[in-house]
């Protein structure tokens, strides 16, 4: 784009992050880790059903406990409860064994009521009702979109291809728990360290529990342990913490446990798809009748900043079909609630739709990749499908599938995606010190995506500096408002704020100095010539600098092990887009982790609930299982650098292509096709018919 | 018993005590029950503690530190809220994470599966404890510059495990950095960033794997 220098100096080569050192020596402070003098450790009782209805809670043995300082209800005495997991009282006591003493001393007297937590038994007639009221049903009707002559166009196609899939709930499970410590101060002033997406989105859900006006909150959040989506309010953690602090005078801690980040955290919703795709003799898309049931559970669907949200996917997905029908659906269950995760909507649509595109071509006697050249609109993801067919070496390794010969069988398998993004509402300021140091401020958050480091990559672009030179100041409600860091939003709004603010600051100091060029070799001369006020400047995201729409195709091998049904993802090739590269070292990082992220999806990742009393069975990492470092296979990294296109976001695109890859991997290894995520050993092996009694996956 | 007195003379772990307890049980459970009290006492070391706070002597990086400490606290707990050194991070608190990983005599070791009155008389290193003066250790430092890390959250965690395995094996192949490591798990996706450092760190060549095309 023509804002931006052409070419640039620091943006787009490989910088180390600012806060490497910090990370790697244990200095670097997480809201888990910030210990305000006095504070208190804050913790949650949580009900132990599915569905209940709480008549007693008796908070009295729990209060006279040495250590405990405040123990309240989180709601009225006598409740309903809807999912395993929800809040119903809350602690504050002087170290966590006094918090667990509280909590076990806590009496609650309850009526158990009958639940329901599998999509396909809430599906059925006469299941115990979610939600109270007359007729209440758990299926919702479905939101029914439809444009051109669909049955017309599927009756007149030369192929069709149609599946029914299934994808699992996938649990956020960022590392930092949710969570905040919140010093309420007698005198109304609040500070918050909050595990937070967006510092201001925070700042507000305290003032609102404290009952502050917001300019007496400041949340601060200097690092944090991941979001992916999932952190963008105060939360339930986050509120109790303020109340508590509150009643104590003291500084409360509440972080969930990684039980409760499993409970009431929320989550990516499951899907049950049908997924019909008709072409004509020349293989070109005529019609997609889809369909899709997902699962918010109880109050889901919020915190949608950057994304669909809810349980709704995005079908029909990626290709422009001249006529199309799609109905969605929600499915009540008793479980905690769904909320925005990693590209909401598209890891499951991209899955679905791309398994079913593979089906097609081998109807028409297609190669995959021509199939999908043929019918992909996008210009950028053309070029990607051509560029990672060579480098992946496609064309000697795509075989027919199941003809890899004996028990071990390789296959490989393509997949698209594509991402909305784009930038906007981020303001920043800068200062320049007579020494030459300088500070740049912005209100934005990093969540390990190295949003730090590119503000000083910016900032040192514009003044001819190093990135190491410029001190940076983000998570901080103090400083200028920027957004919640979602829906692959953060670089490209913060990019062009931190050049407008920055060329504003060289204006300056170059006009009260009277230095023509102040920048790089004549940085420390000029900057002398200022007198003991600091320059400072303001500026703002504009227009022109960054843009959103990128692709993503992936290339994957995997061997599969049809005595076992062991599946090994053994090379991954991901070619992404993302405009401008502000920083390729970070860039190919945040590649990596949607590919890893993806493919647990694909392959490990599945909340299991017990169905008879509505308990979540997949309590940790020992048994909610996440890609591992020795599962990791191969990745190699291809950057389309397009800096014409300006500033793109990759978190989300990153994740999207490679469950439908693997899926079409697995496939093409083994010839028959598993349609569920996560395709675990168990599914492989009864697709191939050797699990006795059971229908096959 | 004070445990200034009585440096413990118990190295067993939490893991290793209940199996113990577990094991015994079966075979009591016929004979007398008192058999299970001397088994916890042998397990717990000399005489039975708490359930209120024991002085507990712990030496961390080098240091020694008193605590008064609750028999039940966990090694993470009294480093993160006593020490306080916050950089050992609390993930799963059950052993299947690995962000609490601390060296205990330079073994690798889960901080939330060991109780510290149990980690008494041993040398206990964070990742506070490994740059000496400012200066990085090349695992650090390899972590910096192959981007090991994202969020950071699982970071100390997986620096400690690859020093404990250079300790022993100072040039791994990458398939002896997958083994080492597989007991730390990471949200964001850095394993492959992480092979590299481990790689770097021991001195040996890291391929590129990066492209960028225009």
């Amino acid at each position: 784009m023509a804002g931006w220098p052409n070419p640039t100096q620091v943006m787009g080569k490989p910088t180390t992050r600012l806060d490497g050192v910090a990370k790697v020596t244990g200095a670097a402070k997480y809201a888990y880790d910030a210990q305000p003098e006095g504070w208190l450790y804050g913790m949650i009782l949580y009900a132990k059903w599915a569905a209940a209805k709480v008549t007693k809670i008796d908070i009295s043995k729990a209060q006279a406990l040495p250590g405990v300082k405040a123990v309240i209800l989180t709601g009225g005495e006598q409740r309903t409860v809807r999912y395993y997991g929800q809040e119903l009282a809350a602690v504050a006591a002087t170290t966590k064994q006094a918090c667990l003493d509280a909590l076990r001393a806590i009496e609650v007297e309850a009526q158990p009521l009958p639940c329901v937590v599998k999509e396909e038994d809430a599906m059925k007639p006469g299941s115990p009702p979610v939600s109270d009221g007359p007729n209440a049903s758990n299926v919702s009707q479905p939101d029914v979109k439809e444009d051109g002559q669909v049955d017309q166009a599927i009756a007149g196609a030369a192929a069709v291809a149609e599946l029914h899939l299934s994808t699992g709930t996938q649990l956020h499970h960022s590392l930092e728990t949710h969570g905040s410590t919140v010093s309420v101060q007698s005198n109304g002033q609040v500070t918050a360290w909050s595990s937070t997406q967006g510092v201001f989105s925070v700042r507000d859900g305290i003032a609102g529990a404290a009952g502050v006006p917001q300019s007496n909150v400041e949340v601060i959040c200097d690092y944090m342990g991941g979001g992916f989506g999932s952190k963008f309010g105060a939360g339930v953690p986050g509120g109790l913490a303020t109340h508590l602090s509150k009643i104590t005078g003291l500084p409360v801690k509440m972080m969930f446990t990684r039980l409760e980040e499993g409970l009431n955290a929320g989550n990516r919703p499951s899907s049950r798809q049908r997924i019909k795709l008709a072409a004509d003799a020349k293989g070109k898309l005529v019609a997609a009748d889809v369909e899709n049931f997902g699962s918010p559970g109880i109050s889901g669907g919020g915190q949608t900043a950057g994304g669909g949200g809810g349980a709704g996917i995005a079908i029909p997905y990626l290709y422009g079909f001249p006529a199309h029908r799609s109905q969605q659906s929600s499915i009540a269950l008793n479980t905690g609630g769904s909320c925005a995760f990693r590209a909401p909507g598209h890891p499951p649509a991209s899955f679905s739709t791309e398994s079913v595109m593979d089906e097609l071509a081998l109807k028409l006697n297609m190669d995959p990749v021509d199939f999908r050249l043929l019918n992909d609109g996008f210009n950028v993801r053309q070029r990607e499908y051509q560029v990672g067919r060579d480098k992946f070496g496609w064309a000697a390794k795509y075989k027919k599938p199941g003809s890899s010969p004996g028990p071990v069988k390789s296959g490989v398998g393509v997949a698209g995606g594509g991402w909305g993004g784009g930038g906007g509402g981020t303001k920043a300021e800068a200062q320049i010190n007579s020494d030459g140091t300088v500070e740049v401020r912005c209100g934005t958050q990093d969540l390990g995506t190295g949003a730090r480091t590119v503000v000083a990559i910016v900032a040192a672009e514009a003044f001819g500096l190093r990135p190491d030179q410029i001190k940076v100041r983000i998570g901080d409600t103090n400083l200028p408002p920027s957004g919640g860091s979602g829906g692959s939003s953060t670089t490209p709004s913060i990019s062009p704020a931190i050049w407008d603010t920055c060329q504003n600051a060289l204006a300056a100091l170059q006009q009260q100095t009277g230095v023509a060029d102040a920048r790089g070799a004549n940085w420390l001369d000029a900057c002398k010539k200022l007198g003991v006020n600091p320059v400072t400047a303001q500026g703002q995201w504009r227009e022109g600098f960054s843009s959103g729409g990128a692709g993503g195709v992936n290339f994957v091998e995997v061997k599969v092990d049809t005595e076992t049904g062991y599946i090994r993802v053994t090379k991954v090739v991901a070619v992404h887009d993302c405009g401008l590269i502000v920083n390729p070292l970070t860039t190919t990082s945040q590649v990596n982790g949607g590919i890893l992220m993806g493919m647990s999806y694909a392959l490990y990742e599945d909340r299991v609930m017990d169905r008879l009393t509505g308990l979540l069975l997949t309590t940790n990492f020992d048994t909610y299982k996440l890609t591992n470092i020795a599962d990791c296979p191969d990745i190699e990294v291809i950057l389309i650098d397009m800096p014409e296109r300006g500033v793109i976001g990759i978190g989300e695109p990153s994740t999207i292509p490679i469950a439908g890859a693997i899926a079409n991997a697995v496939a093409n290894a083994i010839g028959v096709r598993v349609t569920s995520l996560p395709i675990t050993p168990a599914k492989v092996l009864a697709a191939l018919g050797k699990v006795p009694n059971t229908p096959s996956a | 018993m004070s445990a200034k007195s009585s440096p413990s003379a118990s190295s067993v772990d939490r893991r290793t005590f209940l199996k113990r307890v577990g094991t015994s049980a079966v075979v009591v459970a016929t004979v007398q029950v008192n058999a299970v009290a001397d088994e916890i006492s042998k397990a717990a070391g000399p005489g039975p503690q708490g359930p209120g706070a024991v002085p507990v002597t712990l030496t961390i990086n080098g240091e020694k530190k008193d605590f008064s400490l609750e028999p039940r606290v966990t090694l993470l707990d009294a480093l993160r809220n006593y020490g306080p050194l916050t950089g050992t991070k609390e993930v799963c608190d059950r052993g299947t994470c690995g962000a609490c990983s601390v060296l205990i005599d330079g073994k690798l070791v889960y901080s939330c599966m060991k109780l510290a009155i149990d980690a008494q008389g041993h040398e206990i290193t964070t990742i506070e404890g490994l740059a000496k003066y400012g200066q990085l250790t090349p695992v650090q430092q390899a972590f910096i510059d192959c981007d090991a890390l994202m969020c950071g959250f699982c970071t100390p965690g997986f620096v400690m495990a690859t020093t404990a395995l250079l300790s022993e094996n100072p040039k791994p192949t990458t398939d002896q950095v997958k083994r080492a490591c597989s007991g730390n798990l990471c949200r964001c996706g850095t394993y492959p960033h992480i092979l590299k450092a481990a790689l770097k760190a021991s001195g040996q060549d890291v391929p590129e794997t990066l492209t960028v095309i225009t």
